[in-house]
């Protein structure tokens, strides 16, 4: 079996054919330490809910990924990162302890003291190490729901990598890339900078706009044929986003900075009934740059990308952090791109794998659909410790997915 | 008040007038079970809350559980309810009477304690969770319907006793909803609700003082053409 939370994994990671376990009305609010930001809940609590409860009394998430309708279990199983991890790590490093119910009936509580192999096997290990029951957190304080942001148009990789350098300080940084444009354009981005804006900076009168509570307004309400979305649509969307940008600084709701694809519903229904799948991989500092020109040559002669690619510098994480055996992050740069799905793409992200592989990179379980076992026992050195550590708590094998039966874990 | 607190509905219900800022009693036969409901409603709202114990089928006890109280809540609501197996209770008169004794005779003579404390104090408002399974007898579901009929027809009567004593009574008659009870049934999605749907429809039906509510809405005009089909032709279907 396996837990589900809601679902927002792009692989298979969340599917068992047997059973599948929902964490969804796991959802409670326990306990909350108004002095230090410790916060216990439930693992099947969405993080939209703990964003509507806290974000009122002046708390934010420490960490938060590209969409708020995940639950908390599944932000440590994915062991998610944000556009703050060049500075503050990814969401396990902010976990204090976690209860974990494993395969052998056993209720464990693990921290950094306690279970200490089993705390950091669960951070980023899909939910193979058992059920994740509660999690205590910390959240961090803001002054207010708005945040600066600071657009820069980088003309090129070099321009774009070099405005990451010269964002180190800046709390949150992400970039969206045009993953189509050849030539000297390659490379081109758009820098997002982003900052909690203090409640003396913000000026008067500021209101939330109407579209980020509640559901979302605008919804795709059909699936969108696929050939809408093809190699000419995309390079023409890329190049208007690009050109009609704004540079400069902008106040934004934080939900418009943190989850702008969230205020579409059913977006993933632009790629048609077929689907798309993501990529999404990390590439070391050294030789980095070199391999995410390769990446994008081989993503714009295919012509296939999307208009939803991503790229964002990985720091060292947090001092208290040392990651999850399976956690993705590294220092270095990470590209995300959607492709759809197509025999054509596949092919792509084949070669795109080898590029990755060879320069010591990974790919990210939580997008991932398709990768061989081969690459994923290449490219995350502690899977054999991993399996050992499920086996210890887990003798019968209890748990699985689709994803562990793939990559054998 | 919530009495039925453990339920799918209950803790949509809880959590709904918990946002609005009521302090809430959820009420439970196993109240041990509330203790983490408890505590999410202190942590996420900031409202008092406590649990109590109720057994709805121990009659006798009721009027002492009421007393119990600290005070008479303003607002009560029954979400106490067993679908059972339909079946098996043609057989049982055991289960039979487990199901009337759960859906209509428990609630009836608590509601029935309340109503009477609500009419001496002069205001109150009491929800009653009944069924469109309610409002016609079908083979499929009579032994359960039968009782929420009851349950109906009592609040009904109640409702008309209290008008002039300013204590309203509300009717809540629920089509599919997706909980526990009905889990593992294939039900159709469009005329399904979710527990956090049909709470926030209570509570918005409660401030427009609405008296029968059928959720969701579509209910009313189904259940309308299944009454209005002549008994002659009815018992011949298999709806």
């Amino acid at each position: 079996m396996i837990t589900r939370g809601n679902g927002r994994s792009y692989g298979d990671a969340s599917l068992n054919p047997v059973t599948t376990l929902s964490s969804l009305r796991l959802d409670r609010l326990l306990a909350f330490d108004q002095q230090n930001g410790l916060l216990t809940a439930e693992a099947g609590l969405l993080l939209s809910d703990l964003l509507a409860v806290f974000v009122p009394r002046g708390w934010f998430p420490s960490v938060t990924p590209g969409t708020r309708f995940v639950t908390l279990g599944g932000m440590l199983a994915a062991d998610v990162h944000g556009k703050n991890h060049h500075v503050d790590g990814s969401f396990g490093d902010h976990v204090e302890h976690f209860a974990l119910l494993c395969g052998d009936g056993v209720v464990r509580c693990c921290s950094r003291t306690q279970n200490v192999e089993l705390f950091r096997a669960t951070i980023g290990g899909m939910g193979l190490t058992g059920t994740i029951l509660t999690i205590t957190m910390r959240l961090r304080r803001i002054e207010t729901p708005w945040m600066l942001q600071e657009t820069a148009r980088c003309r090129d990789l070099d321009e774009t990598l070099a405005a990451f350098d010269a964002s180190q300080s800046a709390p949150y940084s992400v970039a969206w890339i045009d993953c189509l444009a050849k030539g000297r354009a390659r490379g081109r981005a758009l820098l997002y900078r982003g900052e909690h804006v203090g409640e003396a900076a913000l000026p008067t009168g500021a209101k939330p706009p109407r579209s980020m509570a509640g559901p979302p307004r605008l919804r795709v309400p059909i699936d969108i044929p696929g050939w809408v979305l093809n190699g000419w649509t995309v390079q023409a969307f890329n190049a208007l986003y690009y050109r009609y940008s704004r540079p400069g600084n902008a106040l934004i709701h934080y939900q418009q900075f943190f989850y702008p694809l969230d205020a579409f519903g059913d977006w993933n229904r632009l790629y048609g009934r077929r689907g798309f799948v993501q990529y999404q991989c990390v590439v070391p500092m050294a030789g980095g740059r070199e391999a995410i020109l390769q990446l994008l040559d081989r993503i714009a002669a295919a012509g296939t990308g999307s208009f939803l690619a991503v790229l964002k510098q990985f720091g060292t994480g947090s001092a208290a952090g040392q990651g999850g055996l399976l956690s993705f992050p590294m220092p270095g740069y990470t590209l995300a791109v959607d492709f759809p799905a197509t025999t054509a793409t596949f092919a792509l992200m084949r070669d795109m794998d080898h590029i990755v592989a060879d320069t010591g990179g990974r790919l990210y379980l939580a997008k991932d659909a398709r990768m061989s076992v081969d690459l994923m026992s290449g490219c995350y050195p502690d899977v054999s410790r991993f399996r050992e550590i499920c086996r210890t708590v887990d003798p019968d094998h209890r748990y699985g997915s689709l994803l562990s039966e793939r990559l054998s874990l | 008040m919530i009495i039925g607190a453990l339920s799918d509905v209950g803790r949509a219900l809880a959590r709904v007038y918990g946002r609005q800022g009521h302090p809430l009693i959820l009420a439970a036969r196993r109240a041990d079970r509330l203790a983490s409901d408890i505590q999410d409603l202190r942590v996420r709202f900031g409202v008092p809350a406590q649990s109590v114990e109720l057994d709805i089928l121990d009659l006798a006890g009721h009027a002492a559980f009421v007393d119990g109280l600290d005070g008479l809540p303003g607002t009560v609501i029954c979400v106490v309810g067993l679908l059972g197996v339909q079946k098996e209770a043609e057989n049982s008169w055991v289960q039979a009477e487990l199901m009337v004794r759960t859906n209509y005779l428990g609630p009836a003579c608590l509601l029935g304690e309340i109503a009477n404390r609500m009419q001496v104090r002069g205001s109150g408002c009491i929800i009653g969770l009944s069924s469109v399974a309610g409002d016609r007898g079908r083979a499929s579901n009579y032994l359960y319907g039968s009782a929420k009929a009851g349950f109906t027809a009592f609040l009904s009567g109640l409702r008309n006793r209290l008008s002039r004593h300013n204590v309203r009574i509300m009717t809540i008659k629920p089509g599919f909803i997706d909980t526990r009870m009905t889990q593992g049934m294939t039900l159709p999605p469009a005329l399904t609700a979710q527990p956090a749907e049909v709470a926030e429809a209570i509570w918005r039906a409660q401030a427009r003082g609405r008296d029968v509510v059928y959720l969701r809405p579509i209910w009313r005009l189904i259940m309308l053409i299944i009454r209005m089909i002549p008994e002659r032709l009815f018992k011949q279907l298999n709806i």
